[in-house]
């Protein structure tokens, strides 16, 4: 599993390109940001998928217990989207930007991710906010 | 379709941040009620909603804290509709509704403390809460409000960031969601419907319900400023002039982390940050005095007399 810098430099050359290649490789390097939110948590990453992507199923389990990663439900269907467009049009002259925004979302949710593991222990921070002390802290 | 009359005369709830760090907000919100002919009554001796400080501790107590100021609205002012521009308070006191209408613990503890606080203890469904942005869509509408603008926000590419708390989770906000005429939860546009209806040119935007991180601005700035810095970069790269907002956290959030992306990871950005009420207040022709755009730490004053709307 690559950590999450290697990741982010993937997402920082690919938003760089014009390889309409990239939008899969975006999308897969949605996944393994949330193969590690979901194995940090001792969880066993699914290989099933949502409405037809995987990502969209690691969404949903990585929220399952942890209401407030749903903040995260729009940016994943976003990068589903983007990486659609370009899948659909790969030879359309706007697939350099579709594939800066798309690599621009999925930098999002490395963001997210990465930050909600760093502040674990810290208690929830967002719409779902659970209770600090209820760890019995 | 909502009686639209119902919404011309609501009570408002500023909230803390109003008075503070979102001053221009409610400077915003109070001269485009004038401009549009609606009439706001603020809640008397409101409080604070509970925001994130009390639910993390203690959710019940943020329940009623957020009770009571429904409560004042209902039962002292006889209300039927409380309006609150900040996410944060219109999130919590639809968290307080749902609770209160759901969870017979988070009544018993409001009956409690209503009845030692000696108020009326409040009763789900007895008003109905919105936002800003329900306020002027329900009360005025894109016809109406297109049919007032005097200086069309026409050549301004906006780009709508709604944040995280607009819209989640899902089931406090059971009247989004029910087809044509309502918000989505999704994708939330009735800023971009408004915005459009005054001429302005709504970019795609993917990040419009994006994490801003607000909640880490304390304990892990570089993560805010991180988050932050993205949202403005897709913004930029969206070809947006401006963000437009609707929440004072995420206002306050963009602007500052504006600035540190700058000082501590010499990231610059270019794009400006206004609250959506400025922008309805330039087009309906109002001073940016009289909309507080002064008041914003991101200076677009260059920005909109380049559009002719200063």
């Amino acid at each position: 599993m690559r950590d999450f810098a290697e990741i982010e430099n993937e997402i920082r050359a690919l938003g760089e390109s014009s390889d309409a290649g990239g939008g899969d490789a975006l999308l897969g390097a949605g996944e393994e940001i949330l193969e590690r939110w979901i194995a940090a948590h001792g969880g066993e990453p699914t290989t099933s998928e949502h409405e037809g992507f995987r990502l969209l199923a690691l969404q949903r389990q990585g929220t399952r217990g942890v209401p407030s990663f749903n903040a995260c439900r729009e940016t994943c269907r976003e990068l589903v989207y983007h990486r659609n467009l370009i899948a659909l049009e790969p030879d359309h002259p706007n697939t350099p930007m579709r594939l800066k925004m798309a690599s621009l979302v999925a930098m999002h949710l490395l963001l997210f991710v990465s930050g909600k593991l760093e502040v674990e222990g810290l208690g929830e921070f967002c719409c779902a906010s659970r209770p600090l002390r209820a760890a019995g802290g | 379709m909502p009686d639209g009359d119902k919404y011309k005369r609501v009570a408002y709830y500023p909230g803390c941040a109003l008075e503070g760090s979102g001053h221009p907000y409610n400077r915003s919100t109070k001269a485009i009620g004038k401009a549009l002919g609606l009439t706001l009554d603020e809640v008397k001796n409101w409080n604070c909603c509970g925001a994130m400080e009390v639910k993390n501790i203690d959710p019940k107590l943020q329940t009623y804290l957020s009770s009571r100021v429904l409560s004042i609205a209902a039962n002292e002012m006889g209300a039927d509709v409380v309006m609150a521009p900040c996410n944060g308070c219109y999130h919590n006191l639809k968290k307080a509704e749902y609770d209160l209408e759901h969870d017979d613990a988070s009544v018993e503890v409001t009956e409690q403390l209503s009845t030692k606080a000696g108020h009326a203890t409040y009763k789900a469904g007895q008003v109905e809460t919105i936002h800003a942005l329900d306020w002027i869509k329900d009360a005025i509408g894109e016809e109406e409000l297109a049919a007032r603008v005097k200086n069309s926000l026409k050549g301004l590419k906006v780009a709508n960031y709604y944040g995280c708390m607009y819209t989640r989770p899902r089931h406090i906000f059971p009247e989004k969601d029910q087809g044509e005429g309502s918000e989505s939860t999704s994708k939330p546009h009735f800023m971009d419907d408004l915005l459009a209806a005054a001429g302005a040119e709504n970019v795609e935007f993917p990040l419009k319900t994006a994490c801003c991180g607000g909640a880490h601005t304390l304990s892990d700035s570089d993560i805010s400023t991180k988050l932050v810095l993205n949202i403005l970069k897709a913004a930029e790269a969206a070809g947006a002039d401006v963000i437009a907002t609707e929440c004072p956290t995420c206002h306050s959030g963009l602007e500052m982390h504006q600035i540190r992306a700058e000082t501590e990871f010499g990231e610059k950005t270019q794009i400006k940050i206004v609250y959506f009420t400025q922008l309805l207040g330039l087009a309906l022709g109002l001073k940016p005095r009289k909309v507080a755009l002064h008041e914003n730490i991101s200076d677009s004053f260059e920005l909109m007399a380049e559009k002719g709307l200063v």
